[in-house]
């Protein structure tokens, strides 16, 4: 591993309670940025450091630049608008800064 | 093989059901392509002197080292020392070191915390990140499909499988852990253990509940045997 938690390859571009989205676009090869939440709205509930960049580590780079990785909270209902259960229920989802546009 | 055959019909005259195949040695299948990989890869590593047979048998040892009660233990520091808690959700690796517990540098952890407002489910969609150094191997249903995609789809619905029904009250938090963080949920301690020791206290600290997938429970007392 690169870098810990906590420590910044760059100056995050996002800090705790903004409010984000994730572009729907699609990915060229490996990803770690799910299918679901791809299009939908969410906030920063953390900052989790800078790590490399899985994106380039699947095949075989260093996978640097590291990438600030976030963690950003979703509403069920934002992502599954057939959500019958709780109002207040929420999906966290770590997601590295490419993955992350602000909300208009 | 044939003698096995009329051994069986011998013993089940007169019935008429198919009998199970013989259970088969785990490695008598022929070798997959990822088995012949590994097993190619392992023998240049230690051919080129990178790793020896016993840095490899080590690793593996440690592995299998690791087990749900080395969560259980964490989880009841928790539960008796408030200070170790705050310090386990601000920096889960510095509070681990603390007890003794290395988890290396695969990935980083975090602990989330139930509360009487929010209950914590952990899941991978993408593939099965756990948080193996402290809760060991795995059990096969976090690995599945069903699981996988259930889980944050349905949360409610899968927890209600696994015997927790939660209150609208509650709000449901479910983590992916889709990139370098391992997470680890900290169960609630239940109001029937004052007193308890550490020990005491892990000993109800199960796999799931560090999952999400289950609660702590407190055993009930032995019911007394009724006067004949």
């Amino acid at each position: 591993m690169v870098s810990a938690a906590g420590s910044f390859s760059r100056p995050p571009r996002f800090k705790p309670g903004d409010r984000v989205w994730v572009p729907a676009r699609a990915a060229l090869g490996h990803c770690r940025t799910p299918w679901y939440v791809r299009g939908k709205p969410g906030v920063v509930a953390a900052v989790h450091g800078s790590f490399r960049d899985p994106e380039r580590l699947a095949y075989h780079r260093p996978g640097l630049p590291a990438q600030v990785l976030y963690k950003v909270r979703f509403r069920q209902l934002d992502v599954w608008p057939s959500y019958l259960a709780g109002q207040a229920d929420h999906i966290e989802v770590d997601i590295y800064e490419p993955w992350l546009e602000p909300q208009p | 093989m044939h003698d096995d055959d009329d051994h069986q019909h011998h013993h089940h005259a007169g019935h008429d059901h198919a009998h199970p195949p013989a259970q088969k040695d785990h490695d008598a299948a022929p070798m997959g392509a990822y088995e012949v990989l590994e097993e190619a890869v392992r023998s240049l590593l230690i051919e080129k002197g990178i790793l020896t047979s016993g840095e490899i048998a080590a690793a593996v040892d440690l592995m299998d080292s690791r087990s749900p009660a080395l969560g259980a233990k964490v989880v009841a520091r928790a539960w008796v020392d408030a200070a170790f808690k705050k310090r386990l959700i601000k920096d889960t690796r510095a509070a681990l070191l603390e007890l003794g517990i290395d988890i290396g540098t695969i990935a980083e952890f975090s602990t989330v915390e139930n509360t009487p407002q929010v209950h914590n489910v952990i899941v991978c969609t993408l593939c099965s990140c756990y948080p193996k150094m402290l809760l060991g191997i795995p059990p096969a249903w976090y690995k599945s499909l069903a699981y996988r995609s259930r889980t944050v789809v349905d949360p409610r619905g899968v927890l209600a499988e696994f015997g927790v029904e939660l209150g609208r009250e509650v709000a449901v938090r479910v983590h992916d852990s889709t990139a370098d963080l391992r997470y680890i949920v900290l169960p609630m301690r239940p109001k029937a253990t004052r007193g308890w020791s550490e020990d005491q206290l892990a000993a109800i600290v199960t796999r799931d509940c560090m999952i999400g997938t289950a609660l702590p429970t407190v055993p009930s007392r032995p019911a007394r045997r009724a006067a004949r």
